[in-house]
């Protein structure tokens, strides 16, 4: 199958199911707190556009530093990791603790400790309580696979822990990275969403919010407009990092090979 | 001639309880091509990493009557580095010993010249063939000039062809160098057609066997391994480790 129709043929079922969606509305009468037409939402977009876009700068924004910090901190644990068996050993399973304990449940918590007044440092430290795992695990995972015999070989040649560490298993630990990144990519997206939508308060500005006043207004048109521009979010957040790690796997690594064909 | 190295009584027990070694005596003199034969799992590439000093033994010594010379290390599977290319995987002992760069690039094209890949420096590995990364991997362990190139069995996961156009080089490389190279190998007539001497070994856990001199390599040409004399002596050889096996 040629590129442009595997870009045209899921864009024009796009484009039907839209159309369907309209008519199936007109056509049953659904009354639009229920479901709004597409063009309802369209309208509600347009009318809304200043505050969407602020609201989705703001959730763009805490998801991104989230993430920078998620990848910042899992590295360095996991070189931390990497190098002491003891380290890894004592601080592992709060590793998997943060991770496993459902991010809903700590939100109103953190929201009192952190303050009320302050729900984007709130919505952030649960975006990137979320994001980290992942980075953290596969980037140990990738540090810790290299190759027995090109250990030995760095040995033989007198390398120290800071050539293997730099020349060995960062390289090899790089896709490992990647491929978590592509992970906490989303779940930082999901943790500013969840975080906002839990620790709910008016101070908070981004698109979830815009969301839950929305539906309690029952403005269904701004709503869905506002799912929409989340999942837009989701999906530039997936492609910019799909392409990151083509950019830097593709001359060398198998699993880009896969992706060009 | 000297001996380059003595192994003494070394024995070697993994935590996991096998015992995988010796004990063992070993005298390589200098500038011979010694090979290793013996069963899967007899120990000779433990015996390879004690040599290199990657594993410790648990009882006797590697003696280096001159210096500890500079050591190459061939592995079964190519081993390269998938995300530099050619030219830097080759480079690799000399850029870790801190060897200039431009200096480094220059003797790691003149190692890959010699394996017979002039032309590839900037290819990644996954571009090559099984033969070529194997080349490559020679190269690597040529680059720093060692008096000594450990193999551990380097072809035996190559087919025929190239195994013996491999074998072909191996000895040209060996004879313009003057290096002394140990070699592991399950093959009777990979040792044979090799080597001026072969070491058997038994099963596990390894012991020196049997120790077979063989001719003279400089009486060797492209046609040797067609001679009777190649068979006879492959004969010796294969009838030795039968030996070590029923032992």
């Amino acid at each position: 199958m040629n590129r442009t129709l595997r870009i045209a043929i899921p864009v024009a079922l796009g484009i039907a199911v839209l159309l369907m969606w309209e008519a199936l509305v007109a056509a049953f009468a659904v009354p639009r707190i229920v479901l709004p037409a597409p063009s309802d939402i369209g309208e509600a977009f347009v009318s809304d556009f200043g505050t969407l876009m602020a609201a989705t700068f703001v959730t763009l924004r805490i998801t991104l530093i989230a993430f920078v910090l998620a990848v910042l901190g899992g590295v360095a644990l996991a070189i931390l990791f990497a190098q002491s068996r003891l380290i890894e050993t004592a601080l592992y399973p709060y590793a998997v603790v943060l991770q496993v304990t459902p991010v809903v449940a700590i939100a109103p918590l953190l929201t009192i400790w952190i303050g009320y007044d302050n729900i984007e440092a709130v919505t952030l430290t649960l975006a990137w309580i979320v994001a980290f795992f992942p980075v953290l695990a596969n980037t140990t995972l990738g540090l810790k696979s290299v190759d027995r015999n090109l250990i030995d070989l760095f040995r033989l040649y007198g390398a120290s822990r800071w050539q293997i560490l730099t020349r060995l298993q960062l390289p090899n630990a790089l896709p490992f990275l990647l491929g978590g990144m592509k992970v906490s990519g989303g779940l930082a997206l999901i943790g500013a969403v969840v975080a906002e939508l839990a620790a709910g308060s008016g101070t908070s500005t981004g698109l979830a919010w815009i969301l839950t006043l929305a539906t309690r207004n029952l403005h269904m048109g701004t709503a869905f407009a506002a799912l929409a521009l989340l999942s837009a979010l989701g999906i530039a957040i997936f492609f910019a990092l799909s392409a990151l790690e083509y950019w830097l796997l593709h001359r060398w690594h198998e699993s880009a090979l896969k992706v060009q064909t | 001639m000297t001996a380059l190295l003595s192994l003494r009584a070394i024995a070697k027990t993994f935590d996991t309880g096998t015992h995988a070694l010796g004990p063992i005596d070993l005298d390589v003199e200098e500038g011979a091509f010694v090979s290793i034969v013996g069963p899967s799992g007899c120990g000779k590439s433990t015996a390879l990493r004690v040599i290199a000093g990657l594993l410790k033994p648990d009882s006797g010594a590697v003696a280096w009557p001159g210096s500890k010379p500079e050591i190459g290390f061939v592995f079964q599977e190519p081993t390269l580095m998938p995300w530099v290319k050619t030219l830097a995987n080759v480079r690799l002992p000399l850029d870790l010993e801190g060897t200039p760069r431009a200096e480094a690039d220059a003797r790691a094209k003149t190692a890959l010249a010699r394996v017979g890949l002039a032309g590839f420096e900037n290819a990644y590995p996954r571009e090559l063939s099984g033969g070529m990364k194997m080349r490559v991997s020679i190269a690597r362990a040529i680059a720093a000039a060692p008096k000594l190139l450990l193999m551990d069995e380097p072809f035996a996961a190559l087919d025929e062809l190239t195994r013996q156009a491999l074998n072909d080089d191996l000895l040209t490389l060996w004879r313009e160098d003057g290096m002394t190279v140990l070699f592991v190998t399950h093959s009777v007539y990979e040792s044979t057609y090799l080597s001026e001497r072969v070491v058997v070994m038994s099963p596990r856990p390894g012991r020196i066997a049997a120790d077979i001199p063989l001719a003279p390599p400089q009486a060797r040409d492209a046609g040797w391994r067609l001679t009777p004399q190649f068979a006879s002596e492959a004969a010796k050889v294969s009838q030795a480790l039968k030996e070590a096996m029923a032992a």
